[in-house]
Formats: C-alpha cells, sequence, structure tokens
C-alpha cells in the first residue's frame, strides 16, 4: 500500500495541516467562496486521498465478485475482501469472524432484531436459536439517548414477538439515569449506545454490561460515535453485539459493521438469505454458512469494505489515542467558548468528563435551522433538528437542536469560527444581547 | 447577500407578529402536520361556508405552529392569502406558491397571485428549506380536502335518510 507512505505519523501531537492536506473536500470553498468549516462529521466524515485511492486501486486492478468462482481476480478481491475483515477486526479487539459486513449500523443493529425475531416464530428455526427467543413477558431495555437506528428496531421486535420494551431515562445533565433501573429477570435484550450522538454522553458499558449479564440478558451496544473516535476493544468491554458505520470513521458509505461473539453468531437465526449465505439448498430446504458468511446474504460491497480497511490503516497511523486527545481538545473548547455566548445553552454534559465531541446547543431566540442557516452562509456545516433523536429532544424538552461535531481533520480555528458564526446569527436575528 | 433575499423584511415581520394565529372554532377540519427532519409541528384548522367543492368560501383558516422563521411566517401569509377566498381561488394561490419556492429559481413568481408570498422565493434557493415554507400551506390543503370529504359523507347520509 504505497498510498499509505504520505499518511501522517503517529506521535503526541497531531500535525492538523498535514493531516487535512490528505482531505481533498476540505480546501473547497461554499457559499460565495467562503472556506469550508466542517463540522458534522457525526453524520457523516470526509474521506482521505488515502481511502479514496485503495477503492479506486481494487476497482482499477482486482475487481470481481468475491467468494465465488476461481479466477485470478476473484482470488484477489476475495483476499482484498478477507483482508480488510482482519484488519477492521484488530481495530476494534475482535476476532475476525466475528466480524459481519453490512450496509451500514442501521443494518447490523436491525440483523440482531430480525436474528431474534426469526428465533421467536413458531418452532423457531433450530435448536441452537432458542437462546434468542423473545414472548410475551421478556422485555427489551434500551435509553431514551438512542438514535432512532437503536430504538426503532426494538420496537418493532417487540411488536412482533409480544415483548415489552423500557429504557433508562436521562438526567438533566444529560447522563442515563442509572438509579431507576429497568433492568429485571424478564430482561432479555439491553440495547445502548456507546457515545450519544446528540450529547456526546459517553454512558458506563462496563457497568451496563454487569448489570445485564447478571440478569442474563444480551447486550447490544451502538457504537457508531465511539468507533471513529477513540479506542475502543470489544472483547474487552465484553458487549454481546456491536455495531458501527463506516462512513462515520473516515471510510466508505454503503459499509457497516456487526460484532457479534462467535458463540452468538453461531446460534443467531439468519436476517438476509440467499446467495453467499448457504451451506446446502435442496427444494425442500436448505442449511447455513457459519458465521460471518451466514450473514452476508449477496454479492456484498467489496470496494467499501477495502475502502474501510484503508479509513483504519489511516486511524491506526495516527493513533486512536492521538485522535482521542485532538478531539478532546477541540470539544473542551467549543463548550467553553459556546458557554461564555450570553443566550447559548448546552445540551448535554459541560465538561468533557465521559463525553466525546458532539455538542448539541440552543440559541435563545432562534431557532435552529435559522440558525444553522446563518452558520451556513458563513461557510459552516453543523446538523440541525432532532438528529434522529427525537425522544432525546423531547425528554429535554426541545424540538430540535444545533449540533456540532468533530473529527480528527477539524481545528481550533474552527471552533473560533463557529463561536463567530454565533454571534454572527444573533446579531442578523437581532437577539444579540 | 442570498441571506438578506431568503430572511426578507416582510417574513421576519410575519414571524415577529403572526397574523390570525391561534385555533379557533367553528371549523369543519382539523390537522396536524410535521416535518420529519426537524420535527416542526403545525396544527391546522379550517372553516367553510357557502357552495360546494371549490366554490366554497374560505371562512378561516386558524393555527398553531412551533417551528422556524420561514415556516411560522409562510403560514401566516397563507392565512392572509387564503381566507376570505373560494377553495378554488385559494389552491389556485397555493399551486403559484408551491411551484414557486420549489422551482430553485426558475419560476418567475406573479406577484398579482402571491402578493405578500413573493417575498418566499428566495426560499427556492436552499432547498433545504422548501419543506419549512410550505408546511402550513400543505396542512391547509389536507384540511380542505378533510373537511370536504366528511361534508360530502355526511350529506351522502342525510341525503339516503331523507
Ligand atoms: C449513535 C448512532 N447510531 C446509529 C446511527 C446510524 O448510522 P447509519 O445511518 O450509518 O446506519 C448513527 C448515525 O447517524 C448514530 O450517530
Amino acid at each position: 500500500m504505497t498510498a499509505l507512505a504520505s499518511a501522517p505519523s503517529a506521535g503526541a501531537t497531531l500535525d492538523v495541516a498535514k493531516i487535512r492536506a490528505d482531505f481533498p473536500i476540505l480546501s473547497r470553498t461554499v457559499r460565495d467562496d467562503k472556506p469550508l468549516v466542517y463540522l458534522d462529521s457525526g453524520a457523516t466524515s470526509q474521506r482521505p486521498r488515502q481511502v479514496l485511492d485503495a477503492e479506486r486501486t481494487f476497482l482499477e486492478t482486482s475487481n470481481a465478485a468475491v467468494h465465488r468462482g476461481a479466477h485470478a481476480l476473484s482470488e484477489e478481491a476475495t483476499d482484498a475482501y478477507e483482508s480488510a475483515r482482519e484488519r477492521i477486526a484488530a481495530f476494534v479487539g475482535a476476532d475476525v469472524d466475528e466480524v459481519v459486513f453490512t450496509k451500514n449500523a442501521t443494518e447490523a443493529i436491525n440483523l440482531v432484531a430480525y436474528g431474534m425475531s426469526n428465533a421467536s416464530v413458531g418452532d423457531g428455526v433450530d435448536a441452537a436459536a432458542e437462546r434468542f427467543r423473545l414472548g410475551p413477558g421478556d422485555e427489551v431495555v434500551t435509553t431514551e439517548m438512542e438514535h432512532h437506528a437503536n430504538l426503532v428496531p426494538w420496537q418493532e421486535l417487540c411488536r412482533r414477538t409480544g415483548a415489552t420494551l423500557r429504557w433508562f431515562s436521562v438526567t438533566k445533565d444529560g447522563r442515563l439515569d442509572l438509579e431507576n433501573d429497568p433492568i429485571t429477570e424478564r430482561t432479555k435484550v439491553v440495547a445502548f449506545t456507546h457515545q450519544s450522538n446528540v450529547l456526546g454522553t459517553v454512558p458506563p458499558v462496563e457497568e451496563l454490561v454487569r448489570r445485564a449479564r447478571a440478569v442474563g440478558a444480551y447486550t447490544v451496544l451502538d457504537a457508531c460515535q465511539s468507533v471513529p473516535h477513540a479506542p475502543v476493544d470489544l472483547h474487552a468491554l465484553g458487549v454481546d453485539f456491536a455495531a458501527f458505520s463506516g462512513h462515520k470513521m473516515l471510510g466508505p458509505s454503503g459499509i457497516g459493521v456487526l460484532y457479534g461473539r462467535r458463540e452468538l453468531l453461531e446460534a443467531l437465526p439468519p436476517f438476509l438469505t440467499g446467495g453467499s449465505m448457504i451451506e446446502t439448498v435442496r427444494m425442500e430446504g436448505s442449511t447455513y454458512a457459519p458465521p460471518p458468511a451466514r450473514f452476508e446474504a449477496g454479492v456484498p460491497m467489496t470496494s467499501q469494505a477495502i475502502g474501510l480497511g484503508a479509513a483504519v490503516d489511516y486511524l491506526n497511523l495516527i493513533g486512536m489515542d492521538a485522535v482521542k486527545a485532538h478531539e478532546n481538545e477541540l470539544t473542551g473548547a467549543a463548550l467553553l467558548k459556546l458557554q461564555d455566548l450570553p443566550g447559548v445553552s448546552i445540551i448535554g454534559p459541560r465538561s468533557t468528563e465521559a463525553r466525546g465531541g458532539a455538542v448539541a446547543f440552543e440559541i435563545e431566540g432562534i431557532h435552529p435551522h435559522d440558525a444553522s442557516q446563518v452558520l451556513d452562509d458563513s461557510g459552516i456545516a453543523v446538523r440541525v433538528g432532532h438528529h434522529c433523536a427525537w425522544p432525546l429532544h423531547r425528554a429535554f424538552g426541545v424540538q430540535s437542536s444545533i449540533r456540532a461535531s468533530f473529527h480528527v481533520y477539524n481545528t481550533l480555528e474552527e471552533v473560533d469560527a463557529l463561536v463567530a458564526g454565533v454571534r454572527r446569527a444573533q446579531e442578523f436575528f437581532g437577539v444579540a444581547p | 447577500m442570498k441571506l438578506d433575499s431568503m430572511y426578507q423584511e416582510i417574513i421576519l415581520d410575519h414571524y415577529r407578529n403572526p397574523h390570525g394565529r391561534g385555533l379557533r372554532d367553528p371549523f369543519e377540519a382539523e390537522v396536524h402536520h410535521v416535518n420529519p427532519t426537524c420535527g416542526d409541528e403545525v396544527t391546522v384548522r379550517v372553516h367553510l361556508t357557502g357552495g360546494e367543492g371549490r366554490d366554497a368560501k374560505v371562512e378561516d383558516l386558524s393555527y398553531d405552529a412551533l417551528g422556524c422563521s420561514i415556516s411560522q411566517a409562510a403560514t401566516s401569509v397563507a392565512h392572509d392569502l387564503l381566507v376570505g377566498h373560494t377553495v378554488g381561488e385559494a389552491f389556485e394561490t397555493l399551486e403559484a406558491y408551491q411551484a414557486m419556492v420549489q422551482s430553485r429559481g426558475k419560476v418567475e413568481p406573479d406577484e398579482d397571485v402571491l402578493d405578500d408570498a413573493v417575498a418566499f422565493a428566495g426560499v427556492a434557493a436552499y432547498p433545504a428549506r422548501v419543506k419549512c415554507a410550505l408546511l402550513g400551506w400543505l396542512a391547509f390543503k389536507d384540511a380542505v380536502a378533510q373537511a370536504q370529504a366528511s361534508q360530502a359523507q355526511a350529506s351522502a347520509q342525510t341525503g339516503g335518510t331523507a
């Protein structure tokens, strides 16, 4: 991989200028020649040249359908695809056969929910799947701070099986209310986020895993906002399942990952069925391949997997500790400076303690949509709305919010640009204090 | 500056002092519309009198709304432009308005038809805001359809027993 030779070198302090040079999009201008200030990596991150090059090189030299055929290209493509799986697995502290490629995190979570659903219908699929059976009297626990992707699939699973959904509430300061614990002997699944995409809050994973295990419930971790921004070791965390998306970690869209403990993936019924996931097929019925193949029906996304492999290589070269430290600095600066502005209030924890780089806020007297229009006019891209966490916004009594989110390529100057943009919005709408 | 073309003084005035706001009686239909991307909400009631179909008169359009300046102001302008007209006229105004905000700037607005609503032409340059500009207007259209459908049903029933 010659492209990697130009990747930034590991070190305590990041050379952000050098990193930014790897991201062609960051040098463009928007809205009448304003430099782009991209503060929406929580929605999707930008991709370095190394990722784009890896996809292009693959497509120009080795493209073929993986795990089919025996010609030279097919072998190369399969090797490249499986090599990406190995590096991605290592990146999150998993074994290679515990990593299933999906379209995105949403599909990964649905895969688990539908697998459980399939284990719950009629006689179930087979004896091994019995452990995932849910029915009336069983409960699924989630939290009020989830992205819809880690809430709606569980609502639907409950609806189909007759199980009941319960949840942890959120405290005023944006933490999970661990005192009022909905986990009981009836709980079969505990699904929770590793980092809120709105509040930035990082819940105590070890404690939640401990409580779930104590009652024999499976844990499902939404790692969408953690894996891209900090070192994550899924084996050490001890969760049963985890999901994340490539496009939030400098990789391509169209690729996500489901992690599952091997023993569980071996027992979980398939979600999508068809080619590539079978062992034998007869008109009367079929048997299925072992995981991860069992969960990868059809010709998979290939260049995207290879691109995600390259993204992981790129992040490894920088070092996830350095990524985390850098984003922590940006988050700390944004929290301080925004709180200093009269009329601005942060939604979520106000310090960087157990918190990542999503900073949601409100500006008194300005609807978030209107504020973001002024920010956009200054070249600043932020997210507005409920960020797919509507119940969370309801819990805070707000309809929507503005969210700035960071990645390794953002700078302190961009935090200052955000602060200046907020001031400009206050002046534009005549609410400047 | 584009920003000023979107946030014209007329729009900010309607936003700060909305016309006809509040839910009133009587009404034949009430609808609740939400913009699922931002959570903005509007509740619209219509009161129709006189003739049938497009000949009925829009006696009142009352509303309650939570949302950005564009969606709030647009609903306020809808109240001004649609009340007192026949359903047919109101729908013509609505179509002209919808064509303008969805045109990405390609439709030259007719000030005779759209009056204050021409101020929303600047929104057409920002596709992400078009839904905001349409929220209250499309709720009105839906409310009229529901009001007339239930009236038709009611008269069919009384017609049947008469
Ligand atoms: C916390 C969290 N979970 C899940 C998702 C869903 O990710 P995707 O849309 O890539 O499936 C997101 C992305 O917005 C997220 O931030």
